[in-house]
């Protein structure tokens, strides 16, 4: 059996966050009714001429500044030619041998913790086609050219990757960054954020790769992931029963969870890529750079790094605590409140009660229910013993619910902690009183059985107990003591 | 008569009350009327909105406004989108296409004034050097209606030369304006790549395609190109520099200019046009200019590098047309590539399919090193011969035109002979220089054209030296047989 090594390498597109188009002023905002925001310049009308938006020329040098490339002082806006109903002008202006960005690196955690840093080679801006429609049309085809124009950075990778949760983890790693930068709302089920996969197997330890097949346009992780283990395993059982991959693009099905041929390298357009007569080189300067480069926001990696040496985190922790730049601002606010010393437990509940009651709810961290301040004053009072872990989580139930103070609830449900030790010992007594079996077998050597008390003591005050009193108090009870 | 004055002349009477912009409009659409037939230079009239903007021109004049332009009929050469106006390109494929917008020539052309009598016909989407390509069948040369009158801007010139309009819009792209300028006895001038917006004007070769005028005179195009120039944030390759007065430097003597000869522009021209050339030359040397032998080496090289760099840009340019969206589309379409292949098949005339065909070729992976990019290497070279000769003298001549006016289907089949029309012209679109052609005599009753190219943005002094030769002749004041 042969050792198959996978080599992947992802072409992300990513919608940039421009309010107008790349070439034209119309709109770019989605969901219009069809051709609504279409410009003469989209339309390609005959004598219209297309005019550089700077501003996604700023947020491509933004993403290039981002990942340590090269920004191209001299880029070429190209002509790719081909015929299809939604590409109005008959070619899509791209770029093509000068793009913006060049030759940049990410680093990507792997799943056993370790950094492997994945080479981008390049980064360029091109304009979005339009959208065919076939629902609702017998033997006709409806063009919705809202989204012609739109500015798009095509972000491609090195062949680097070597499985598909690798290359989902780079993906999702550019997800990150483009959001951080605030240059693309990283939309999936809009089609904001989307990538092809170049998927070929080679015996391990060859240096040549095998022949690749592009898999287009996946709009998902979990299809990412899907479709590079469809495409792999297609790959391997072809080559080890004596075929040949055969260079060729190929089309995810994800309701049938496979890969299909859409064209081979023969059927290939010849694209005639030639400099767009219509446009200048795109000339940029020091000046530029040096201005784009002060509006970086802190990056993904830095702020992870922060987390996890000012506030004592895992890398883990600070890397899930990072995903979004919103989430770690969360997470920091309730820092700012409730003290440094108190990261760890803080980070507990932003990755945990937090983030489950925004994923079951599916709302946004900005709209959730519980702001940093409140959330705060809630851990505030698992500090100060006022309430248990436990009874804090039914707190942040009740808050998220009803919108009211995590002291307010307290005090309307009595959720305080009992912290007088007399009546925790007056409860403690009644419980051993009514268990005679039990305390037995406890004080035979059945020591399992502290638990029991434990919960009966719990039960009795409505988990409302100091934990740490009750347990001190128990084991001198159970053990004979006071 | 009214139109045979100059524009200056027609915007002194105008605004001392002489003449109103509506007597003047009638007077032209009146001639238009009468003398186009024999001509088709005009394939669309819009005689309502003529009279309605002459009308409005006139009461801008009592409202206190003046303007050379304010009231001037022209007409626009069919490649400019007009708003609400058949915007054709001389094309079967845009014969049904009614323009949604105003090119910015015509915007500004508006604005100051001037009152669209119609649109001229044009060799099919600018390819041509006779207007033979056009699908509205070809115009007549005013001179000799059995001639040709050049191309691409034929319409422009015949109806210039004719008198139909004081004068017309062009495009120049490979020789479009001074070539037909030249072959019908007017001036035309072509000016710098990016002095003049591209936008509206239907595209070509967009690295070669630029907007200029074709009138009676050089201080006529001196007034006109006022109003036409200048810095359109809507095309990204116009230039935001400033546009100097022209008519402010017609008068400048030409004591001490440096005038080139173009060796290789001499060189095969038949004696009896190179005697008029020498002529105009004689012309110069009175005036007070000097003239040196000057050398572009590369220049017989423009022909075949035009023929590479136009179709390639073309190619693409002409790929909007495809039957979706506007335009011609073949009748019931049998799927897509069905609906591509007839409507273009269908929409497009002989020429514009042979360049297409050439561009696609050359822009074609495993050509595109051998044709493309060498082309454009060569057209590199003829620039930097231009700036060579430019550092030593101040303007370079020529002949406009190896022949007079050829007979209408004399060249239809021969496109490599109908291309070397261009061969003194191309240069100047290569190198994005400006060039302007006047009259300068007459070979068996045909006008010839005598050009000059000056460095970027010498328009100045480009219609100063036109001006100054229109002084001392009187070619340009002739008019055809028929046409007086």
């Amino acid at each position: 059996m042969t050792d198959w090594e996978v080599v992947i390498g992802l072409e992300i597109h990513a919608q940039l966050a421009t309010k107008s188009k790349i070439f034209s002023g119309a709109a770019t905002a989605y969901g219009a009714p069809p051709n609504t925001q279409a410009s003469l310049v989209d339309l390609a009308y005959p004598g219209v001429l297309p005019v550089l938006n700077a501003e996604a020329v700023r947020m491509a040098v933004k993403f290039g500044l981002s990942i340590g490339a090269t920004v191209a002082r001299h880029s070429v806006f190209a002509r790719k030619n081909y015929f299809y109903p939604d590409l109005p002008k008959g070619y899509q202006i791209s770029q093509y041998e000068l793009p913006v960005v060049k030759q940049g690196r990410l680093d990507i955690m792997l799943e056993d913790g370790a950094i492997k840093s994945i080479g981008i080679t390049r980064a360029h801006l091109e304009e979005d086609a339009g959208k065919s429609l076939h629902e609702g049309l017998a033997h006709a085809t409806g063009i919705d050219l809202n989204r012609a124009g739109t500015p798009l950075l095509e972000i491609v990778s090195e062949p680097d990757m070597r499985s598909g949760k690798e290359a989902v983890a780079y993906m999702k790693k550019i997800h990150t960054l483009v959001r951080y930068l605030e240059i693309c709302d990283g939309n999936m089920q809009e089609g904001s954020f989307r990538c092809d996969a170049n998927v070929s197997v080679r015996p391990r330890g060859r240096e040549k790769f095998g022949t690749r097949a592009e898999i287009k346009n996946l709009n998902s992780f979990r299809f990412v992931e899907k479709a590079i283990q469809y495409e792999v395993a297609r790959q391997i059982e072809l080559l080890e029963s004596g075929g040949t991959v055969v260079q060729e693009t190929r089309l995810y099905d994800s309701d049938r969870d496979e890969t299909r041929s859409m064209r081979s390298k023969e059927e290939a357009n010849d694209y005639r890529y030639f400099p767009d007569p219509d446009l200048l080189p795109v000339k940029i300067d020091e000046s530029f750079i040096d201005a784009v480069r002060a509006t970086l926001p802190e990056l993904p990696d830095d702020k992870a790094a922060r987390f996890a040496r000012d506030f004592a985190l895992s890398a883990y922790d600070a890397g899930v605590l990072c995903a979004s730049r919103e989430l770690g601002a969360y997470f920091e606010a309730v820092v700012a409140k409730l003290g440094a010393a108190q990261a760890k437990l803080a980070a507990n509940w932003v990755m945990g009660e937090l983030s489950s009651a925004l994923n079951r709810d599916g709302v946004e961290i900005a709209a959730a229910r519980v702001n940093p301040s409140a959330l705060s004053d809630l851990l505030l009072r698992i500090v100060d013993d006022t309430i248990s872990g436990k009874i804090a989580k039914e707190v942040f139930e009740a808050m998220w619910s009803e919108g009211t103070s995590a002291d307010a609830i307290i005090e309307a449900k009595g959720l305080k902690q009992i912290t007088d030790s007399v009546a925790i010992e007056g409860v403690i007594d009644a419980v051993i009183a009514a268990n005679p079996k039990q305390l037995a077998d406890y004080r035979a050597g059945k020591e399992k059985l502290f638990g029991f008390f434990v919960g009966q003591v719990m039960k009795a005050t409505a988990g409302k107990a100091n934990p740490a009193q009750l347990n001190e108090l128990l084991k001198l009870k159970l053990g004979g003591g006071v | 008569m009214l139109h045979n004055l100059s524009i200056g002349e027609l915007g002194r009477r105008l605004s001392s009350g002489e003449i109103s912009s509506v007597e003047l409009t009638r007077h032209f659409l009146a001639r238009i009327e009468r003398l186009n037939p024999a001509l088709n230079a005009l394939i669309t009239l819009t005689a309502e909105q003529a009279l309605a903007e002459a009308k409005s021109a006139d009461a801008r004049r009592r409202a206190g406004e003046s303007g050379r332009l304010l009231g001037i009929p022209l007409i626009h050469k069919d490649i400019f989108c007009t708003d609400g106006v058949r915007t054709s390109c001389g094309s079967r494929m845009l014969d049904n296409f009614i323009a949604p917008y105003d090119a910015t020539v015509v915007t500004r052309l508006k604005a100051a004034g001037a009152v669209m009598l119609g649109k001229a016909n044009m060799d099919e989407f600018a390819m041509g050097s006779s207007n033979e390509t056009s699908f509205y069948g070809p115009v007549k040369n005013p001179w000799d209606t059995s001639k040709v009158p050049g191309g691409s801007s034929g319409g422009s010139a015949a109806a210039a030369a004719a008198r139909l309009a004081p004068f017309a819009t062009g495009t120049d792209t490979g020789g479009s304006i001074r070539q037909p300028a030249a072959l019908t006895g007017v001036t035309g001038v072509k000016p710098t790549y990016g002095r003049v917006s591209r936008y509206g004007m239907i595209a070509f070769a967009s690295s070669l395609d630029q907007a200029g005028v074709i009138a009676g005179s050089a201080a006529d195009a001196a007034i006109v190109l006022q109003a036409m120039a200048g810095f359109d944030p809507k095309d990204s390759t116009s230039i935001d520099a400033p546009v100097p007065d022209y008519e402010a430097a017609l008068e400048a003597p030409l004591a001490g200019l440096k005038i080139g000869l173009l060796r290789e522009f001499f060189e095969g021209l038949e004696a009896r046009n190179a005697a008029l050339i020498h002529d105009a030359l004689k012309v110069y040397r009175s005036l007070g200019a000097e003239t040196v032998e000057v050398s572009l080496p590369h220049l017989p090289l423009s022909v075949p590098t035009y023929y590479v760099v136009a179709p390639a840009e073309c190619s693409s340019n002409l790929s909007r047309f495809d039957g979706v969206r506007y335009g011609y589309r073949c009748a019931n379409p049998t799927d897509l590539l069905d609906l591509y292949k007839r409507s273009r098949g269908e929409g497009f005339g002989a020429e514009v399919k042979r360049r297409i065909m050439t561009g696609t070729y050359v822009l074609s992976a495993g050509y595109f090193d051998a044709y493309y990019l060498k082309a454009q290497k060569v057209r590199r070279l003829i620039t930097d011969d231009f700036r060579a000769a430019f550092a030593q003298v101040d303007l370079v001549i020529g002949p406009t035109t190896p022949t007079p006016a050829f007979s209408i289907g004399a060249k239809v089949d021969d496109p490599v002979t109908m291309y070397l029309n261009d061969i003194y012209t191309i240069g100047a679109n290569l190198a994005g220089l400006p060039g302007l052609s006047v009259p300068c005599g007459f070979v068996e009753g045909l006008p010839m054209g005598l050009q000059l190219i000056g460095p970027h943005f010498s328009e100045s002094k480009l219609l100063n030296a036109a001006h100054r030769f229109q002084q001392a002749t009187e070619w340009h004041t002739r008019s055809p047989r028929g046409f007086e």
